[in-house]
């Protein structure tokens, strides 16, 4: 292939390849797809624990008198509950309250925060971030070409923190500690993209591979497995987490994608507020919703929904759930106000399946038990 | 349980063996391993009538959906029921317990075209 030689290589992309990783182009980056399998990686991380190279993540910094100020103005949420050591996860909206990115922005010292991007948006974050700063006394750094990203996520996370860095375990879900790993400054976070208890660690490239194996050692009393980005999607999914470029883009809106949780009216003006308190008095016309399927069959991203023989929407998100061993899909629907419950129908194969609305998430993980 | 030197390969990676004028057939192991977690199988009916190379299944894995070709033309005598309870037998035993149908083949001179183990594992090679 002519785009092999184009694509970014992470810090760990030699280890992939030793752990015999199946490696796919994922925007541009060469990346595992899977190691053993989906479904045994899927439910390690249930389970047990596994471990992530998100590597293709950005951080963005905001450094200076005016980064609560920036980071309060361009989010939905309340970045007065990121006090030191605290992140809140959020999105960046823009002026038709579009979704501009979903981060999430720790608060790592008075005057200091990381953002915490999407791989496919780090360019247009800091772009728009170093736009809304032009006025304001702030700094405005992208430093994701510095740092690899590993996750370590599952249940028994917490039992190997202890033995790598205990002073981790103190952490609430959202905190983040900064710490020394093998000389270098390094961040430590207790979040994650599975509904799964765990920790990302940021660390420099050249210490990346270290802390890899590190972890590996540490995990096997655990059956540590790695995963590759087909269990963090149905992972995700389970968890009802939204996928950037596809269930979250410039042209829906916070509200539409059902996260009305992240958005704060009281904390005073941000972009696209109105528009996103209009939405919220006056009703949707449209609104991202979770659908599960009564018959057997996998839905994938594109199918088509119908409701009493018309379309009403296309799901953006789609898989087979291990955890449920059901068909599970996330799409906007036309009919904001259908309940859980009620019967929807998904085209599979030129076939209307039965599916029902539900609650999301689908699966509560240990995340929510923090 | 066929040998390796009795199964004869499709280029949409299905594998057929041939017993008088009748086949069973199913995916390869190569095939299995690209496909990845199979979670569902939809199976041809009962005495459908097959048509060489048109869609006559479909599996799905976690990844995604992939269609498979009738690997020969004739009616479907027997389907393998233990793939619906237990779809993970096309992966864990992609030649045995996994095959997929069975049919009475109604034009066994179809089978000329289709490739021996060595062929087919030279085909994988170049379509790489």
């Amino acid at each position: 292939m002519s785009t092999a030689q184009t694509l970014n290589k992470t810090a760990l992309n030699e280890i992939a390849k030793k752990y015999n990783g199946k490696l796919v182009d994922f925007h541009g980056w060469q990346l595992p797809i899977q190691f053993e399998g989906i479904l045994k990686e899927h439910t390690a991380v249930r389970n047990s624990v596994g471990i992530f190279d998100v590597s293709h993540m950005g951080q963005i910094f905001l450094n200076g008198p005016d980064a609560f100020k920036l980071i309060q103005k361009t989010n939905t949420n309340d970045f007065r509950l990121a006090t030191i050591g605290k992140g809140v996860y959020s999105h960046i909206t823009n002026e038709t309250a579009g979704i501009v990115d979903d981060i999430i922005g720790f608060c790592l010292a008075l005057n200091r925060y990381i953002v915490i991007v999407n791989a496919t948006t780090v360019e247009k974050d800091y772009a728009w971030l170093k736009e809304k700063a032009l006025k304001m006394n702030v700094e405005v750094v992208n430093r994701s070409s510095e740092f690899s990203m590993i996750a370590l996520q599952g249940p028994k996370a917490i039992d190997m923190m202890e033995k790598f860095a205990p002073e981790a375990n103190k952490l609430l879900r959202f905190g983040i500690i900064e710490k020394k790993i093998l000389d270098k400054d390094c961040f430590i976070s207790r979040t994650g993209y599975t509904g799964e208890d765990g920790f990302e660690i940021t660390a420099p490239h050249e210490i990346i591979a270290d802390i890899w194996q590190q972890f590996m050692e540490l995990g096997k009393p655990y059956d540590i497995v790695p995963c590759g980005l087909g269990a963090r999607d149905t992972l995700r999914l389970e968890a009802g987490y939204l996928l950037y470029g596809q269930d979250a883009d410039d042209d829906h809106t916070t509200i539409e994608a059902g996260c009305g949780w992240a958005v704060c009216f009281e904390k005073g003006e941000f972009t696209g507020r109105s528009i996103l308190l209009k939405q919220k008095e006056e009703g949707l016309k449209r609104r991202l919703k979770g659908i599960i399927l009564e018959e057997r069959g996998v839905p994938r991203p594109g199918s088509k929904v119908f409701k009493d023989g018309k379309q009403i929407g296309t799901l953006t998100s789609a898989t087979y759930s291990p955890t449920l061993k059901k068909g599970i899909g996330l799409g906007y629907l036309d009919m904001p106000k259908l309940k859980s419950g009620e019967e929807v129908e998904i085209e599979l194969h030129s076939k209307l399946i039965k599916a029902k609305i539900t609650r999301m998430p689908f699966h509560k993980g240990s995340a929510s038990k923090i | 349980m066929p040998k390796q030197d009795e199964i004869k390969y499709t280029k949409t990676h299905e594998w057929i063996f041939v017993e008088g004028e009748n086949a069973t057939i199913g995916i390869s192991e190569h095939a299995q391993g690209e496909m990845g977690d199979v979670v569902f199988v939809e199976l041809p009916k009962m005495d459908q009538k097959l048509e060489k190379e048109k869609p006559c299944a479909v599996v799905e894995s976690v990844k995604s959906a992939f269609d498979i070709y009738a690997a020969a033309s004739g009616d479907v005598t027997a389907i393998n029921d233990k793939l619906d309870g237990d779809p993970a037998l096309i992966n864990t035993s992609s030649l045995e317990d996994g095959w997929m149908y069975k049919i009475k083949l109604s034009n066994p001179d179809e089978l000329k075209d289709l490739m021996d183990f060595t062929a087919y594992q030279e085909f994988i090679k170049q379509s790489a």
